[in-house]
């Protein structure tokens, strides 16, 4: 007698009350289907807000001044771009990189004046590292050679009241204190459904920046996009090795975009974390509506059970049997699960999920209008597992017990 | 007396209704504690939407809200004022403010800012900033020179207490307005975007060097019962004149605090269902097993006279004393945890984060009546309905059968 015919009988007694056995893998079924669901929205949203934002923003590297993220001074510079320049060339990770320079300085249009980050930008490199190209709303993206030309915030150019072709006076600091003027003609009026972005920016382009704020050829970050997100650790261990071996491994830094936007990795870890409270929760209380199928498979049987012990079953296979029992339930309930799990979110993966009133509310976390969730080989068995692992422990319970049956009074048992 | 019948069946099988009944309790536990903690986020971050200088009410210059420029400001507050004592309860508190976008700069640093002109006895009746001073000194009503800006901005400006501080802004006559104050304290806000975003000086301070005169950019107003603001808009809106003033609710001001709302209000249901569904399975399955293996016994009462509807009745019962004595301990617990939590749930481990998604750092559990009966009636109603299926297969047994079933 082997295993595969304690197999077959488990699977044979699951099915003595199909009723029962049915809504019991349906109970798992549907937690893992949720699940699987649930983490592949969370996962795949996290994933559209870091794409948008990294892609709008930060890009996923970014070479900078010591001190220049957390203080933001203008003289706090990469002073010799043409080094960074060779050493970025040599890192097959990177996809695209660009420089960009940035003050902040008054704007004013004939009779508005407000405050805004102003960004060099370099007209060719910046569509390898930035969405902001495919953001224009009205008017054209920069391009080599404008000088005086200038992208505005769709929600700036609305409180400026100016439209493509006015005038903009921008007053600013240079890097070394001294006043930076200078006249531009809008260009180009983006939109990227952040506020905060469109209210407060406008872009011009780097060589002109530099003219302007007397950067004397330096910039202040070097953006980086690599070819996957997954790739960001090894590019940056990367940069920082080959930054070392340079002069200047004392005033650069390389930062990843973690470091450049904190808010958006706690934003996400606390996402996570109440998620999982949610997901244990819900898994517990399913363990304890099955915990009673389990306990009722034995219970109903303790004459059998006598029985078998009788005609010189041991303990330990029964135990072993009442597992089968329980497991096969689960597993029949958890590859459901999955199933059913991978065919609704395929669905939406595809056609996204519409958030109705909400998508504003989005739009600030850079998600514009539908989220798709994404399955990936986590989100298909993190869940799952859990739900395994919980209905094990449950299962373990009445298999346990059964071992303290005595075949005389189990045998007269009803 | 089959209440009694009802109560002696269920406690046939101890084993089987403890358990079953420690699934209906973490449910409906989960269910009503999460949901206070979630609802107790959302109210946390409307209080710290209102209180961040938005209030329940706020009137302004028509054409304002489109276009927070200078030009658009209200010339005369004293039609207002007049307005306010006539329609606002006694308890009601409100302020005028002068309020428009400024770039601050020391000799090394410039951000913008939004420049705040109060009077500083009313607004700290109204507003978060009367209550946050962390350093120095609020503003005294005759200081012309002194500011108050956020701790964060003090940090990037590396500055402190007692240094100036240049604030720069378009007054009335489209010209560029300077002025130096001094730093005389600095506030702490929920959110360090507060902090960078706020700077706080006298009305008087600000109207001389905007050269504004009387006018003011808005009017805010703080009720005592946070539930009247529709009606009470609704009044202001009849005495003022149209055409030359709004008034906006805080739930106007702040879209995206509604809009977290709506979101908020879809996902408690679905949560309460969530968590039902996985426990009517075992709901289901236990009624299920509590009536085949009496067979024998609906049988016999069948035999012997007794209706189907009576067998419903019966089961129906049993199920519903289950569920009550799951969800009487599953409240008692969750009133339990909510009032343990009830000095706040601290996320600062999560700061940026919780900022990131426009919550404050401390969180407290709010049940509200709603939620509290809505999660008990989904369990209840749903619960009786899913039990409908057991009670009718055991209604349905034909007596001869069943009282030869082993």
């Amino acid at each position: 007698m082997g295993l595969s015919m304690d197999v077959k009988m488990a699977w044979r007694n699951i099915w003595r009350n199909p009723r029962r056995t049915l809504l019991t893998i349906c109970a798992i079924t549907f937690s893992g289907m949720l699940l699987v669901f649930m983490l592949s929205f969370q996962f795949g949203s996290y994933e559209t807000m870091i794409n948008a934002s990294v892609t709008i923003q930060t890009g996923h590297l970014q070479v900078q001044a010591r001190g220049y993220h957390d203080k933001k001074q203008m003289q706090l510079v990469i002073g010799d771009t043409g080094k960074i320049v060779e050493i970025l060339q040599q890192i097959p990770q990177i996809k695209a990189y660009s420089f960009r320079a940035l003050g902040f300085s008054l704007v004013s249009s004939m009779d508005r004046t407000y405050g805004a980050l102003v960004t060099g930008i370099d007209p060719v490199n910046e569509t390898g590292v930035s969405r902001l190209k495919q953001l224009m709303r009205r008017g054209s993206f920069l391009t080599p050679g404008d000088l005086d030309r200038a992208l505005v915030g769709s929600l700036l150019a609305k409180n400026l009241q100016v439209d493509i072709g006015d005038e903009l006076t921008v007053l600013g600091q240079g890097r070394d204190g001294s006043i930076a003027a200078t006249v531009v003609q809008v260009k180009g009026i983006y939109s990227s459904g952040i506020d905060e972005f469109d209210r407060a920016s406008i872009h011009i382009p780097l060589e002109y920046f530099k003219e302007v704020y007397d950067m004397r050829g330096a910039a202040h970050a070097a953006v980086i996009i690599v070819n996957a997100l997954g790739e960001v650790p090894d590019a940056k261990t990367k940069i920082s090795s080959a930054l070392s071996d340079t002069d200047f491994h004392d005033s650069l830094t390389v930062l990843d975009w973690e470091e450049l936007m904190p808010g958006l990795r706690q934003g996400i870890e606390l996402d996570l974390v109440s998620g999982m409270i949610f997901y244990v929760l819900l898994i517990i209380v399913v363990a304890f509506s099955i915990l009673n199928t389990f306990l009722m498979a034995i219970l109903e049987r303790t004459r059998e059970f006598g029985v078998m012990i009788a005609i010189g079953t041991t303990p330990g296979r029964l135990t072993k049997l009442l597992l089968f029992e329980s497991m096969a339930m689960t597993l029949v309930g958890i590859f459901a699960g999955i199933l059913a799990g991978c065919l609704v979110t395929y669905y939406f993966q595809v056609n996204g999920i519409d958030l109705g009133g909400s998508s504003e509310l989005l739009g600030q976390y850079g998600i514009s209008g539908r989220i798709h969730p994404k399955l990936s080989i986590w989100s298909i068995s993190i869940g799952p597992l859990a739900v395994l692992l919980i209905t094990f422990f449950a299962a373990l319970y009445p298999a346990l017990r059964v071992r303290r049956l005595k075949p005389v009074e189990a045998m007269v048992a009803v | 007396m089959h209440l009694q019948l009802a109560w002696r069946n269920i406690w046939r099988n101890k084993r089987r209704t403890t358990i079953i009944l420690i699934a209906v309790i973490i449910g409906v536990w989960s269910m009503i504690f999460e949901v206070a903690v979630m609802r107790g986020m959302a109210v946390s971050m409307i209080q710290n939407g209102i209180s961040t200088l938005t209030g329940h009410l706020q009137i302004h210059s028509r054409g304002y809200r489109n276009d927070p420029a200078i030009e658009n400001r209200i010339t005369a507050p004293e039609v207002i004022e007049n307005a306010l004592e006539k329609v606002l309860p006694k308890t009601a508190k409100w302020t005028f403010r002068v309020r428009v976008n400024a770039v601050a700069s020391n000799a090394r640093h410039s951000s913008g800012v939004t420049l705040l002109g109060i009077d500083p006895t009313r607004e700290a009746l109204v507003s978060f900033i009367g209550t946050s001073i962390s350093s120095g000194h609020y503003l005294q009503k005759d200081d012309y020179r002194g500011i108050i800006i956020g701790e964060a901005l003090l940090d990037k400006f590396n500055t402190k207490i007692g240094h100036k501080l240049v604030i720069m802004s378009q007054d009335a006559d489209h010209e560029i307005a300077s002025r130096a104050f001094r730093i005389v304290g600095t506030f702490q806000a929920e959110m360090e975007g507060t902090e960078k975003q706020y700077v706080f000086v006298t009305r008087q301070a600000a109207q001389k060097m905007l050269k504004l005169g009387e006018s003011i950019s808005e009017v805010s107003v703080l009720l005592a019962e946070a539930s009247q603001h529709e009606t009470i808009a609704e009044n202001l809106k009849a005495t003022l004149p149209e055409d030359q003033y709004e008034v906006n609710t805080w739930s106007e001001i702040l879209p995206f605090v509604k809009a977290y709302l709506q979101l908020f209000d879809g996902f408690v249901y679905i949560w309460y269902l969530v968590v039902f569904i996985a426990m009517s399975f075992g709901i289901v399955n236990t009624t299920l097993m509590a009536v085949f293996e009496r067979i024998r016994e609906f049988g016999l009462l069948k035999a012997l006279g007794m209706k189907p509807w009576w067998i419903i009745r019966g089961v129906l019962t049993e199920s519903f004393i289950m569920l009550m004595m799951g969800m009487i301990a599953a409240n008692a617990l969750a009133f339990l945890s909510i009032w343990a939590l009830s000095d706040g749930i601290d996320l600062s481990a999560f700061a940026k984060g919780v900022e990131f998604a426009g919550m404050t750092r401390i969180i407290y559990p709010v049940l509200t009546l709603r939620d509290w009966l809505n999660g008990n009636l989904i369990v209840l109603l749903l619960g009786l309905a899913v039990c409908i299926y057991p009670a009718a297969k055991a209604a349905r047994f034909r007596p001869v059968e069943a009282l030869a079933h082993t």
